[in-house]
């Protein structure tokens, strides 16, 4: 469903993604990892379509339409998420009234009729059940003034309300106490279906203990230098970065 | 460019919604002003004696006062013999009902969106239109009438309830206050008139439409509100004009009148034609809006939503005269384009114990000028008097300019003020965010800046904030890309 070849990207002149290439398939559970500053964010940005980052180089391919011809909110409506690293507040609008916009335009995108209120408070009610989110969390101005873990569960809600083809998670576990931690990841794994797929950008092998994904990439210097199965997370988690740093200078010498 | 900036430069591109015309006979004034035209317009609406003296006497004071050149505003000058100060729309007779109503008028009432039949029928708000000059319908009379609320057009008052014109008219607002309450007060045309007896709570919003429709006719309406011992009203304002190339001007007053405990609540939804991007055309609204609240425990609270007009400049004030009175002011004040806005408000606290609030949310988008204007004067009786105010900017892009002027003079010590101000500019991110949502960047750009504007927004009757959020979202159209 998603293919990306080659890609390099830079911001503000700078060249963050030096060449990466990935290929997930529907059904399918990626993990990302990688030092600081090695690209995860740039390249979750870049796919949901944020336009300070330039495309240098390279395709991708979503869902076999062209992604890189896309407006950001076409390739949501599309069926692309991303759960934000950094969640943006938006003060005086509510988590209900954001996603009733967000949800009737998606569905206006699709041919669908707007979903009617009492519809749409059904579907909230369902999917809060599932997040174990609060009610009164939602009823707040997005994100604003939430704790660092609350704002990863609402970008969870989200994407439970919104369904998406193909979900990023960036760093979504990081804040997260260990209770929230197993909710988010069941979230993750009741949406899981075979035609869906989610990438997870994560530092800890921790939460792949929640969510099994079936490969595992190094991102590195803006490229991915190694992938492999959830082997692969135990063993950086042992050895660390270095072991990865090592083999990539014997790589370029 | 970045994207905040195109999003800008593509939002310069809304057209103004309400600009058509209505092709209906107007009997008008010649250009000009002079003792002729006031007897001429007093003549017309068959006014008593009285009512020209006072006007001529208005006229009078206006020679020889100055138009004010302080506010933070630019425009050509005036040239107040070039205008058409009366314009009344021919009609056989007046209409004791919707039927007897010129059929193309209540066309364009429908092109509005404010059938008054639909009103009469669904909303429940009695409307009193004024088309230019003359009152046009007033439903919901008699309904009111039951409970002894008078609420008719101001010339209708004139003739009928001549002893409470005379009583509370320039009470509030005086003839000689500025420039345009004296220019307002010689050439008014027509208004709305309310009086809520004592101790009655008034069942429904009373509402009023106004619309500039001929062509270089100024629009002078008087809006004169009486709120008895005990009573409470809440009055609704709505206003609209076609597009034309010229600048119109608009000079209106509103007074208001709370007694012992009273309470009025006035809501304004303003969409005047602001000209067009290139700043061709547009209203100039210069208008004086002042209540006081002469009992104790009284409250007048003025919201207002200003979406419209090239040139603002407008000060809905409170005189908090009676002992525990409480004077409120919301804004929100959006321009965009070539527009410019300077308003904001005064509270002058006089009794003891006299609480005041200001929320002022200014959003400015294009070339436009923003600018908060607000005084918070505490007279030495008044012990004990608070304000709070919070004044905030929001930006979209870097052609504009947002500007606060607050001004505190406090004469008790006793006095406790305080005032926050922020100033922020549109996120990309929060764009972004909605547009990884699936919302486009238009949505995104009303959905933020309604939620900026909320704590306003909520003041407004259910019916009017809808519409208010609209109105926002259409001014802002294109204004990112
Ligand atoms: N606006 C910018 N200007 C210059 N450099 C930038 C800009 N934004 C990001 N970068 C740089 O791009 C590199 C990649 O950042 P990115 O956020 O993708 O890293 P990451 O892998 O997600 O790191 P982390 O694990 O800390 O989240 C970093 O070195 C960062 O400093
Ligand atoms: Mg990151």
């Amino acid at each position: 469903m998603l293919k990306v070849e080659n890609l390099k990207a830079s911001i503000e002149g700078k060249q963050i993604l030096n060449g990466v290439n990935l290929s997930v398939n529907p059904g399918e559970i990626h993990a990302i990892m990688g030092p600081n500053g090695s690209g995860k964010s740039t390249l979750a940005s870049v796919l949901a379509g944020r336009d300070s980052y330039q495309v240098t180089e390279g395709s991708i391919s979503f869902l076999n339409q062209d992604l890189l011809e896309m407006a950001p909110e076409d390739r949501a409506r599309e069926g692309l998420f991303l759960a934000f690293q950094y969640p943006v507040e938006i003060p005086g609008v509510s988590t209900t009234n954001f996603l009733k916009t967000a949800v009737n335009q998606i569905r206006e995108h699709r041919g669908q009729e707007a979903l009617d209120a009492v519809t749409f408070l059904k579907l909230i009610k369902e999917k809060m059940k599932l997040v174990e989110i609060d009610n009164s969390l939602l009823s707040r101005a997005l994100n604003d003034g939430f704790s660092g873990g609350e704002k990863k569960r609402n970008e969870i809600f989200q994407m439970a309300v919104l369904e998406p083809r193909l979900a990023i998670l960036d760093e979504t576990d990081s804040g997260l106490d260990i209770d929230a931690l197993r909710i988010v990841a069941n979230g993750v794994n009741t949406l899981r279906n075979k035609d869906n797929a989610t990438i997870v950008v994560t530092h800890y092998q921790r939460l792949l203990d929640y969510i099994i994904p079936d490969f595992v990439h190094v991102l590195y210097n803006g490229r991915i230098v190694k992938s492999g199965t959830k082997e692969l997370a135990k063993k950086l988690e042992e050895k660390g970065y270095d072991w990865i740093r090592e083999n990539e200078t014997t790589i370029a010498g | 460019m970045s994207k905040d900036d195109q999003i800008l430069e593509e939002l310069t591109s809304s057209e103004y919604k309400y600009g058509f015309e209505t092709a209906i006979d107007a009997d008008e004034a010649p250009k000009g002003l002079n003792e002729d035209i006031i007897r001429f317009i007093s003549a017309k609406k068959e006014e008593p004696e009285w009512m020209l003296e006072w006007r001529l006497n208005a006229f009078e004071k206006w020679k020889t006062l100055k138009e004010p050149k302080w506010p933070n505003v630019k425009y050509p000058e005036i040239n107040y013999q070039d205008i058409i100060y009366y314009s009344a729309i021919k009609q056989k007779a007046t209409p004791s009902n919707l039927d007897e109503v010129d059929p193309e008028l209540i066309e364009t009432f429908k092109k509005l969106g404010i059938s008054l039949e639909e009103q009469k029928r669904l909303t429940g708000v009695a409307v009193d239109a004024v088309l230019d000059s003359v009152s046009v319908a007033t439903t919901f009379k008699d309904k009111l009438g039951e409970l002894g609320i008078i609420f008719c057009s101001f010339s209708e008052a004139v003739k009928e309830h001549p002893e409470l014109v005379k009583k509370y008219m320039g009470s509030v607002v005086p003839v000689n206050d500025n420039y345009f309450a004296a220019l307002n007060s010689a050439v008014f045309s027509d208004g709305s008139f309310a009086y809520i007896p004592k101790g009655v709570r008034c069942p429904m919003e009373l509402s009023t439409y106004f619309r500039i429709n001929a062509a270089n006719t100024g629009q002078f309406e008087r809006t004169l509100i009486i709120a008895e011992e005990g009573s409470y009203v809440s009055y609704l304002e709505g206003c609209t004009a076609p597009m034309r190339d010229e600048n119109q001007l608009h000079a209106a007053i509103v007074e208001i009148y709370a007694a012992k405990d009273a309470e009025v609540k006035y809501s304004t939804v303003q969409n005047w034609y602001p000209g067009n991007k290139e700043g061709k055309g547009g209203i100039y609204n210069f208008v004086t809006k002042r209540g006081i609240c002469a009992g104790s425990g009284s409250k007048i609270s003025w919201t207002q939503v200003e979406t419209g007009s090239a040139i603002t400049w407008k000060y809905p004030s409170c005189i908090l005269k009676g002992d525990n009175s409480v004077g409120e002011f919301y804004s929100v004040a959006v321009t965009n384009n070539m527009q410019q806005a300077d308003t904001g408000t005064k509270m002058i606290h006089i009794g003891k114990n006299t609480k005041s609030r200001i929320v002022s949310k200014g959003v400015s988008a294009g070339k436009s000028q923003n600018s908060y204007r607000g005084l918070v004067q505490v007279m030495p009786r008044a012990e004990n008097a608070r304000n709070f105010s919070q004044c905030d900017s929001l930006l979209m892009g870097d052609k504009c300019g947002a500007h606060t002027f607050p001004y505190i003079e406090t004469g008790n010590k006793s006095a406790q003020i305080e005032h926050e101000a922020t100033t922020s500019k549109i996120g990309e991110d929060q764009i972004f965010y909605c547009n990884q949502r699936g919302i486009g960047t238009e949505d995104a750009v009303a959905l933020i800046v309604n939620g900026y504007c909320k704590e306003v927004l909520n003041q407004l009757p259910m019916e009017f904030a809808v519409e208010a959020q609209k109105l926002l979202a259409l001014t802002l159209e294109g204004s990112v890309g």
